[in-house]
């Protein structure tokens, strides 16, 4: 079923009876061409990719709980693609590409916001740093622009300009960034997926894998044993203990981001808006809430929720920039668990393992790399090699020296 | 999260920063033969359990002593916490 405005009218005039669920509940079959394992942002745009953009016809994806249950329901929505290093700018910017036609090609509204992302600057030698990076941006046909303070003072006249530790001197913007219903991206990709006959089974765990003579047979589940000639893993968060299943070390520890949400106010942040001299960024939900986040607590976690000393560090960078938020009442606030990879960029290739796949190592970036993450991760299941734009996200870098290292701070994953 | 500092009796975390897996104890010998491989391992691969880890920390706004600390990574429980080098004196580094 198409979603339309002609479908809408139609629905209310026969007392919405003809809305259908958005996807099936299939029981497992007996095997698989390919097997996704994780049911979230990831797992879901590479089975729909797989299915319309590399006519794979037998495909599952396995869900430990329920679909959009992990990071890609808890996120802070913002995507962007104003990354510096080569490794990383052409995926990125592919990934906001698809972002820009993600609602036709899925049929559903994710509420895609291209609001913009601005970083500001609070020095001389930021700001030549922001404008390197915004060239190496542009030359990777992205889009970037320097801004004084005072183009940034018309568009957010509400920061704290005149700091006295943090002056802020302008900010570097990408338009095309912006925010996106999270569950929503999740739901879509499971309509789009399951209408081209993905099995979405939910409640599935993955206990383990059938390894025979070095290639995979299939996974282990707690509805019984699936065959597949290929299986892909996208559960990041939880790499380290699926993969560990397989007998596989990652260059991967698990940490916990806290993210945090105001009570609803009225529109007041124009787009995102980061801040240069500490970890903080914030923007507005179309609900009114302030969403905003920092670091990462910085030790090895699943436990899916942080300490106090962040959540001061987070609020401290929230008062820097922008005193106002200091009167706004915390609704709430979560942790997510992330894969913080060695060099704070993901991981998309083949293992040891002869078609088994893995897809992870996203550190807290994995939301806005969604729909190119699915993209590469289907064109490698698929052809057996890496996309174009994911060549550099093999886990041999690290061995051969090519560490895609944003930040510069080496294999020390709690610093990224 | 509060450690229990085996001289000092119980401290905030905050007054930490953290390393990683205690296995970062266990530098490789840089003669071996497969030296770069093993400095690979050491290096970049992880255990990553979700469940008990023995963990570097080090108490660096107070006495700069590096502890062993056993916490589980699934609730934060810490149930034991060492010196960092009596755990290398009894792996017998440090001689």
């Amino acid at each position: 079923m198409r979603y339309s405005g002609f479908r809408i009218i139609k629905e209310a005039l026969t007392g919405h009876k003809g809305w259908g669920p958005a996807w099936r509940n299939p029981e497992p079959k007996k095997s698989y061409d390919i097997i996704i394992i994780g049911g979230g942002g990831h797992g879901l745009a590479t089975a729909h990719y797989l299915a319309s953009q590399f006519g794979e016809s037998s495909i599952a994806v396995l869900e430990k709980g329920w679909i959009g249950g992990g990071n890609v329901g808890r996120n802070t929505t913002i995507i962007r693609s104003n990354y510096l290093l080569d490794g990383n700018e052409p995926f990125y910017e592919f990934s906001l590409k698809l972002w820009e036609g993600l609602e036709q090609d899925l049929n559903y509204n994710a509420m895609v916001s291209q609001r913009g992302v601005l970083n500001l600057f609070h020095s001389d030698a930021q700001r030549d740093a922001y404008r390197r990076r915004g060239n190496a941006m542009m030359l990777h046909g992205a889009d970037a622009q320097l801004l004084d303070a005072d183009q940034v003072r018309a568009e957010c006249p509400f920061l704290d300009f005149d700091n006295a530790r943090f002056p802020i001197k302008g900010g570097l913007a990408q338009r095309r960034g912006g925010t996106v219903r999270h569950d929503a991206v999740a739901w879509g990709y499971a309509r789009a997926a399951d209408s081209r006959g993905v099995d979405i089974i939910q409640n599935c765990e993955v206990t383990g894998f059938r390894i025979k003579e070095g290639r995979v047979q299939g996974v282990e589940t707690s509805k019984g044993f699936i065959g597949a000639r290929k299986v892909g893993c996208a559960v990041a968060g939880s790499s380290g203990a699926v993969m560990a299943k397989a007998g596989l070390r990652l260059p991967i520890e698990s940490h916990v981001l806290q993210a945090f949400v105001s009570e609803g106010l009225k529109p007041l942040i124009p787009g995102v808006v980061t801040f240069g001299a500490g970890h903080f960024y914030v923007s507005q939900s179309d609900k009114g809430g302030l969403v905003f986040g920092g670091d990462i607590d910085g030790y090895n976690s699943y436990a899916q929720r942080g300490n106090l000393p962040v959540v001061e560090d987070v609020c401290e960078g929230g008062m820097a920039i922008m005193p106002m938020i200091g009167r706004a009442r915390l609704l709430r606030m979560w942790g997510g668990v992330m894969d913080m990879s060695m060099d704070g960029s993901p991981i998309i290739d083949r293992t040891d393992i002869k078609g088994l796949y893995f897809n992870g190592g996203w550190c807290y970036g994995g939301f806005k790399a969604t729909p190119a993450s699915g993209w590469c991760f289907a064109h490698l299941l698929s052809t057996d090699k890496p996309h174009e734009t994911a060549t550099a996200y093999r886990f041999d870098r690290f061995q051969r020296g090519a560490m895609i290292d944003e930040k510069g701070v080496g294999a020390q994953p709690n610093l990224h | 999260m509060i450690i229990d500092h085996p001289l000092l009796g119980p401290r905030d975390a905050q007054e930490f920063t953290y390393l990683g897996d205690a296995s970062l104890i266990d530098r490789p010998d840089w003669q071996a033969t497969d030296a770069a491989e093993q400095f690979f391992d050491y290096q970049y691969l992880r255990d990553n359990p979700a469940g008990l880890h023995k963990e570097l920390w080090f108490h660096e706004m107070g006495d700069r002593s590096w502890l062993v600390v056993t916490r589980n990574t699934l609730t934060h429980e810490i149930t034991k916490v060492e010196l960092a080098r009596d755990v290398a004196r009894k792996r017998g580094r440090g001689k």
